[in-house]
């Protein structure tokens, strides 16, 4: 059967592969972003606000953004270009273990967000918190443990920012664009797309990537579909010879260490604990990421985000066929080399659409990723933008900022994060900004007991959460630094042996579970000694609080008067 | 607390317990079952060509939705909501929006 697919590879596709620009391709690629930079602009006037002037409006749509409203946005937001990426190139690399784990990580990460979201929605609400580090000062009225949230928030978001742009160059590189060695001409493409981005996300704030979604994720759920219908099809036996194929190759040794199998058709036993713990960590980390914890406070009710965890496991269905796609481009025998002629499995996926699919179509699956990278780094970039101005720029520059000051600030840390992480792709190696994403999630993660178990408990000593996070911090970062690949001497992966159960797994597991146990240990000293655990703002009833109760507003008549203060 | 008519906002709405824990059972199934991975870690049976660990998979897309939505429905009714006034506030005063 194996050799049967291997025979099944159609001729014509490798000779196609980077022979120059894709004309048609690139033309419904360019219109189709117009369309898109358009309604950006346009989302100013979408569900129109009196004044844009506050983080409520500019950063979270005015927290008024409905059931559906909110499954596009969440969506686009999740499922980023990067993933629509790196999944697909995870399974055609190295196969189950480091690429369909998105698939359990995508379904259980909905029954654990419909669990604490909900009260993180309602005690936001409550006080107008905008970012999950504003809740944990408010918790506790601690500045070093709400820094170190919004720190790890500001620093796991950035690389991932950067990846979006690696989403639209791969698409870009296939389609021929970029090939040049001129420097400028090289990169102009990408420089003017995040250019027209930045523009409309700092005129139009959260509004902009909430419209574009729309058109993100139609054209996403199009392309996918006709894929896996249209694609199994022209590959000589089917669904069959496409899993036979993978088992194949994934069977066969290691090109860089024979000793090993490439990688896994089904992960063996040895695998099982890396393949549960990248599920769970992961799933754990997504929701503590600002841009999640920003698209959720924008939804309108308490219970938008429980309706939506029902609802949004469509695009892990979607996701899910994504990642098959990698195993129909090993059928397909796919060839994905870049333009500098070496071997780059990242753009397997639209190396694989151009050959496959007829030019204008494989403009529009072009068209779903470079746009699906639009979303995310809008929604990325204002999150960001927002931790910063809340946390960092009111809580320790200027406590008495109004509301339009801090969306004037906003704007413009969103117009640098974007253009950071523009230089970061654009200077440095791509592995730098896959290392630091695969930290991110690593680092990420040590902030949820600081945000989840205080949504439930004050048990816990904020001393003693910080001392956890520090300790997760750095088991988590010397873990990943010591992981070797035949590709890089450190931070070659996101798995190690795991202390005490000593199997491979995902890191940011390991890390959190030490984080926890450091945090336990101290709080029962702590609370023995009878140290203070700081002022909580809080009451049990704010946890529960739904659309249409009031707001607590600490500072009433500074704001309204600052709010109404600068004629804008 | 003191009385019927002033409910003390600093304590958790009431709830019935029951269903907040089959709810919760609900959606403690599909982590469970997706964590043991040594249950479906295998090709056979396939369905149309493909391995049990991927259909088996996608199938707990679809059972874990529908686990979600219907504790969901579970939450709703084991809450009701209670709302919050002005006067509830801590510190007692009207607010201006």
């Amino acid at each position: 059967m194996n050799t049967v697919a291997l025979a099944a590879i159609p001729t014509a596709a490798p000779a196609a592969a980077n022979t120059g620009v894709n004309g048609v391709a690139l033309t419904v690629l360019i219109v189709l972003f117009l369309v898109v930079t358009g309604l950006g602009f346009w989302a100013t006037r979408w569900r129109r606000a009196d004044s844009m002037e506050s983080l409520d409006e500019w950063g979270l749509g005015g927290r008024r953004f409905g059931t559906w409203v909110t499954w596009f946005l969440l969506g686009g937001d999740l499922y980023t270009a990067y993933t629509f990426v790196a999944v697909p190139a995870a399974m055609f690399a190295t196969g189950a273990v480091a690429g369909f784990f998105a698939v359990p990580y995508t379904i259980i990460l909905y029954p654990i967000i419909f669990i604490f979201m909900s009260r993180l929605w309602s005690v936001s609400h409550r006080h107008g918190y905008v970012t999950p580090a504003d809740f944990v000062k408010g918790r506790y009225n601690s500045k070093s443990l709400s820094l170190a949230v919004s720190v790890t928030g500001i620093l796991a978001t950035m690389p991932y920012i950067a990846l979006q742009l690696v989403g639209i160059q791969a698409v870009l590189e296939v389609a021929g664009v970029g090939g040049s060695q001129n420097i400028i001409a090289k990169d102009a493409p990408l420089f003017i797309a995040f250019a027209l981005l930045a523009a409309y996300t700092y005129s139009s704030g959260l509004r902009a990537p909430a419209v574009i979604a729309f058109v993100k994720d139609t054209l996403i759920y199009l392309v996918i579909i006709v894929a896996i219908i249209y694609l199994p099809g022209k590959i000589a036996g089917g669904w069959d010879a496409i899993f036979g194929a993978a088992e194949a190759k994934m069977a066969k040794p290691s090109l860089a260490d024979p000793s090993k199998p490439t990688g896994a058709f089904i992960p063996g036993a040895a695998q099982h604990w890396a393949y549960a713990t990248l599920a769970l960590g992961s799933a754990l980390a997504l929701f503590m990421y600002p841009h999640s914890i920003t698209a959720t406070l924008s939804s309108q009710n308490r219970n938008t985000i429980r309706r939506n965890a029902s609802i949004l496991p469509a695009y892990s269905f979607v996701l899910g066929l994504l990642a098959l796609l990698g195993w129909v481009a090993i059928a397909a025998g796919t060839k994905p080399i870049g333009l500098d002629g070496k071997p780059n499995a990242q753009l397997v996926i639209p190396q694989l659409f151009e050959d496959m699919f007829p030019s204008w179509f494989a403009g529009v699956a072009f068209a779903a990723v470079a746009i699906g990278a639009l979303v995310p780094a809008a929604i990325m970039s204002i999150a960001a933008a927002n931790t910063f101005t809340r946390n960092i720029y009111r809580d320790l520059i200027k406590p008495n900022a109004s509301h339009a000051e801090e969306a004037k600030v906003s704007k413009l840390v969103s117009l640098l994060v974007k253009a950071f992480a523009l230089v970061f792709v654009l200077t440095l190696d791509k592995q730098n900004a896959i290392n630091f994403q695969l930290l991110g999630g690593i680092w990420i993660l040590q902030t949820l007991p600081s945000i989840v178990f205080s949504l439930y408990t004050r048990w816990f000593h904020r001393r003693a959460l910080l001392v956890g996070w520090v300790v997760g911090m750095i088991y988590g970062t010397l873990a990943a630094y010591n992981v070797a690949s035949p590709a890089t001497k450190h931070f070659g992966g996101s798995l190690a042996n795991m202390p005490v159960i000593g199997k491979l797994g995902y890191i940011a597991m390991s890390a959190f579970v030490i984080n926890v146990l450091v945090a336990v240990v101290i709080t029962v000293i702590l609370n023995a000694l009878k140290v203070s655990n700081g002022r909580d703002d809080t009451i049990k009833g704010d946890y529960f609080a739904d659309a249409g109760d009031p707001r607590v507003e600490k500072h009433r008549d500074m704001d309204d008067q600052l709010t109404a203060g600068p004629a804008t | 607390m003191s009385n019927d008519r002033e409910v003390d906002h600093d304590t958790v709405p009431p709830a019935n317990k029951g269903l907040l824990a089959a709810a919760g059972v609900l959606l403690a199934i599909p982590i469970i079952a997706l964590m043991w991975v040594s249950s479906y870690a295998k090709v056979e049976p396939k369905l149309g060509g493909w391995p049990f660990f991927i259909w088996y998979q996608f199938l707990w897309v679809f059972l874990c939705s529908a686990m979600t939505y219907t504790a969901y429905r579970l939450v709703l009714k084991a809450r009701p909501h209670r709302p919050m006034h002005r006067e509830a506030d801590r510190d007692g005063d009207e607010v201006a929006r």
